[in-house]
């Protein structure tokens, strides 16, 4: 196969432009497709009332230094509104938890809750971290092949490089859930809700279920400011990619959808698009997720039996939802100074909560008192919304892609809950409200093409993640037919703003993974 | 139509029940000797296998291929879905015709092998030895089709030997005197809808008979009667072993190890480690094992099938293969002494470079004499043609003996 020819990405999502701006500049014509009329895919920032703009992912915190440096992105126009934020544990009573990585303020902490504190900070840093390392690579795969045993032993050696007792710890704890290892540091709920919740954020899992302790460090596996709000939303982020693959040579073209890939099962050679229109393309590289790029729109015949298994069976049920409120002014929090409102807040006031709030989802039910990560990003950027209004931004779990019902008739009373729970804190938001949007995963579906309205595309847990995701034997980028890539969350190392699968994803392009 | 019901059935007490033919088998069945073949009682030899062998080679026997598995493949997309599944060229059998092929897994090791049935524009019946409905499903997502098993729907009857053609006549079934081998057609038959297809497990002149349950003794019992002055005998699994050996067919269970059954990978075979290199095509599009096979295809493959023509007349059962060297290089599969050949015969599994056609091995036999085992130690050849493989196979119209 050439090397040299044009290369076609579909979806405009932020590792489908990285992707694009990789492969743009090294040399190669890049055309990408994408359905919305704009670029930027989940990452988009939209208007959801009049004059009121947010994001679906609303924190920037896993972005790959290297892209954005190799990139360039801030000389696209990437800028941060505030950095580092802090997380706040919101406590019913109005006693709330501050989280620095360097301490815990209020809350009502006992002195066994501190003390762990910084034996705590110190293993998962250096766990995620170690997480963090294998981003930048396609996985290894399970072969003799010399290169192949090489990595795999790069990976482990890196592991034993920890040390014996913190390689023992990792070990330990890589595949059990987050809720035991909180009680063996912490008494405090509070605290214990704060770091379940950011284990199961977007995740199908309450603190109880398998492997959480890993979605946990999968989620700190970010280096550098921590959380952050972007200027002009996280739109800034896919504006700035699309910036630069545009400066880099490559081609967007938005508002058409790509409705197939046309095949016969051994290569690829082009698309059809949703105006009829025939694209040829011997390279095609999907930023679209893995059962809509290999079961819709190349279509499980042209797989061999097994891989389209593979695929079919990729669990993409999303159980999150997505709420922007349009406010006349700033809500008051009881107890909590305004001036913590530009920070990470959290409702998830203790294990047992998150349990119960995820108990219903698992029968077809949204949670009555859901678990919420909350941001009001137009405090730190005014320019989301009207001079002297804000939006709130939150992240509800849980609401189950199929809801028993359907969400028709679930969606309002689903809303209500959401607000009934956001006034037990925040009393006299709902007269601020001018104007709202609720995104359940079947919306997420429908706007975004995401299966499942799952924000990581798949989802992420030990089975399926670095040589198992999307699928076992299609994990380095390169499709089974000759000339398909894909590049997107579904793929290794998994969902949030990253831009390391667009990345990888273009080296497997240029040669950099083998057959 | 079918009629037969299956509530008498109680698989908890049961693993076989009577073939719709069990009645007439039982008349027949003087050594009231039964096995099992999958969900039915079979016959090993109804009186005496060599007295059946000879009744297929020199007349005509039948033998109950009702516990064969069959599956029914129908839809718009049944003929893609097909080509996706076997690793031959599905669209070369046009309706009205039967193709032999095999299927793998993505490894491209061997599931099984079959016969393909092409009734209708996108009606297909896939016979193997082994049950493959999970597979077949397995395999039928993305396809607009519609995959089922038929095992009880269909009585089937093998009628083989040279005067096969001359008992259907008898029979009265104008026209069969056309079918040529792989042919398929369908008759009137007391009622009801009798296939007729011109295939069999013996490599000689012979059919397939195929009715639903509820006309399974009609059809005996008429065949018999249409066969009586032509030598017609109830034929058992013995027989029929004999009989496929000489003509050089392969079994699954026997003669390779159906992948999925395998623990052990390096035990499984692909298509060309069985000879059956001829029904891999990689010319149509994606099969599933086609990437697999195709890099066996120009990496070579490590074991060859091979026919063996060995000295003496002790059958070579179970035999070690012996290379030039002395060293261990495979074993027999099958084996007999035949007495259509008249020599001793084999199916043998061989590490390539071993098996070229023509090449001397030996083989080790063990055999007893009153109830004493004695060793000898016997030249084999490998040879290219089947044991059996007479012109009225093929011939048509056949010859009325």
């Amino acid at each position: 196969m050439t090397n040299t020819g044009a290369v076609l990405i579909i979806g405009g999502g932020h590792n489908g432009l990285a992707c694009a701006a990789y492969l743009a500049r090294a040399g190669r014509p890049v055309t990408v497709i994408e359905a919305a009329e704009r670029v930027g895919g989940m990452a988009a920032t939209r208007e959801f009332v009049t004059g009121y703009r947010a994001s679906c992912a609303h924190l920037l915190y896993l972005l790959d230094e290297s892209v954005a440096g190799d990139l360039s992105l801030a000389s696209h126009g990437l800028r941060l509104a505030a950095t580092e934020l802090q997380t706040v544990a919101l406590d019913p009573g109005g006693e709330h938890l501050l989280m620095a990585p360097d301490g815990l303020e209020g809350g009502g902490l006992g002195d066994r809750d501190r003390a762990a504190w910084p034996e705590y900070q110190r293993r998962m840093s250096k766990f995620a971290a170690y997480l963090g390392t294998l981003r930048s690579q396609a996985p290894p795969r399970i072969t003799n092949r010399r290169e192949d045993l090489l990595a795999l032993g790069a990976l482990a050696w890196r592991l034993r490089r920890m040390g014996r007792d913190d390689m023992r710890e990792f070990l330990r704890i890589a595949g059990i859930n987050i809720h035991d290892l909180l009680n063996e540091y912490f008494d405090s709920s509070l605290l214990k809700g704060a770091l379940g919740f950011d284990a199961v954020l977007g995740a199908f899992a309450g603190p109880r279920s398998n492997n959480t302790v890993f979605t946990a460090l999968h989620r700190r596996s970010g280096a550098g400011n921590g959380y952050s709000v972007v200027e002009g939303g996280m739109g800034a982020v896919t504006d700035a990619l699309a910036a630069a693959a545009t400066a880099a040579g490559a081609t967007i073209r938005t508002g058409v959808r790509v409705q197939r890939i046309e095949s016969d099962g051994l290569t690829v050679s082009g698309v059809e698009l949703d105006d009829g229109e025939r694209l040829a393309a011997s390279t095609i590289v999907s930023n679209a997720d893995p059962k809509t790029t290999m079961l819709k729109l190349l279509g499980a015949r042209h797989l061999e039996a097994e891989t389209a298994r593979r695929f079919h069976r990729l669990r993409t049920s999303g159980c999150t939802a997505k709420l922007h409120l349009a406010l006349d002014g700033l809500p008051e929090i009881s107890g909590l100074a305004a001036e913590h409102l530009d920070q990470r807040l959290l409702i998830a006031p203790g294990p047992g909560y998150l349990d119960r709030a995820f108990n219903p989802c698992k029968y077809g039910e949204f949670s009555r008192q859901p678990a919420m990560e909350i941001i009001l990003p137009s405090v730190v950027d005014p320019s989301l919304a009207p001079s002297g209004r804000h939006v709130l931004s939150a992240v509800v779990q849980y609401a189950p892609y199929r809801l028993e019902g359907g969400w028709e008739a679930g969606k309002p009373a689903f809303l209500e809950a959401i607000l009934d729970t956001l006034e037990g804190y925040a009393p006299g938001i709902r007269p601020l409200i001018v104007g709202s949007e609720l995104l359940t995963p079947p919306d997420i579906e429908n706007l975004f093409g995401a299966t499942g309205g799952h924000w990581h595309h798949a989802e992420l847990s030990l089975d399926q993640f670095l040589m198992l995701r999307p699928a076992p034997r299609a994990a380095q980028y390169r499709m089974p037919v000759d000339g398909l890539y894909l590049c997107s969350a579904g793929c290794h190392p998994g969902g949030g703003v990253m831009g390391s699968a667009g990345r990888n994803a273009a080296r497997a392009v240029l040669g950099g993974a083998k057959k | 139509m079918r009629t037969v019901h299956f509530d008498h059935r109680n698989h908890a007490r049961d693993a076989a029940f009577p073939s719709p033919f069990h009645s007439r088998q039982a008349q027949h069945n003087r050594m009231k000797e039964w096995s099992r073949w999958s969900d039915y009682l079979s016959v090993p030899a109804y009186w005496c296998a060599d007295m059946e062998y000879f009744a297929g080679r020199n007349a005509c026997g039948v033998f109950d291929l009702t516990p064969m598995i069959k599956h029914r493949v129908s839809g718009p997309d049944a003929l893609p879905y097909l080509n996706r599944l076997v690793t031959r060229d599905v669209a070369k059998i046009k309706p009205g015709r039967v193709g032999y092929s095999v299927w793998c897994n993505e490894q491209g090791r061997v599931l099984d092998d079959g016969t393909i049935f092409h009734f209708d524009e996108g009606d297909y019946r896939i016979c193997s030895q082994e049950r493959q409905i999970d597979w077949f499903l397995t395999s039928a997502q993305g396809f607009d089709v519609d995959v089922r098993e038929e095992t009880h729907d269909v009585a089937g009857l093998a009628l083989q030997g040279p005067t096969s053609f001359a008992v259907l006549n008898a029979l009265g079934l104008a026209g069969v005197e056309t079918l040529t081998p792989f042919g398929l057609t369908t008759f009137d038959f007391a009622g009801a809808s009798l296939t007729v297809s011109r295939t069999g497990f013996t490599g000689d002149l012979g059919y397939e008979l195929w009715v639903d349950p509820d006309h399974a003794e009609t059809l005996w019992d008429r065949l018999f009667e249409a066969g009586e002055l032509h030598g017609i005998r109830a034929m058992g699994s013995q027989a029929l072993d004999l009989l496929r050996i000489e003509a050089g067919f392969i079994l699954a269970g026997i003669d390779f190890l159906p992948a999925w059954e395998a623990v052990r990978p390096s035990h499984t075979r692909s298509p060309f480690e069985l000879g059956l290199g001829w029904l891999v095509n990689f010319d149509k599009g994606l099969f599933t094992g086609r990437r697999a096979l195709l890099e066996e295809h120009e990496r070579g493959s490590r074991y060859r099938l091979v026919k063996l023509d060995i000295a003496g007349n002790k059958p070579a059962k179970d035999a070690y293969v012996f290379g030039g060297d002395g060293k261990v290089i495979g074993t027999v599969t099958s084996a007999m002494w035949s007495p259509s050949a008249k020599a001793s015969i084999a199916l043998a599994s061989v590490e390539t470079p071993h098996g070229e056609s023509g090449e001397e091995l030996d083989v080790e036999i063990y055999y007893q004499r009153e109830l004493k085992w004695h060793r000898v130690m016997a030249r084999a050849r490998v040879v290219d043609k089947a044991f059996w493989d007479p012109p009225r196979r093929r011939q048509t119209p056949p010859a009325k003996f």
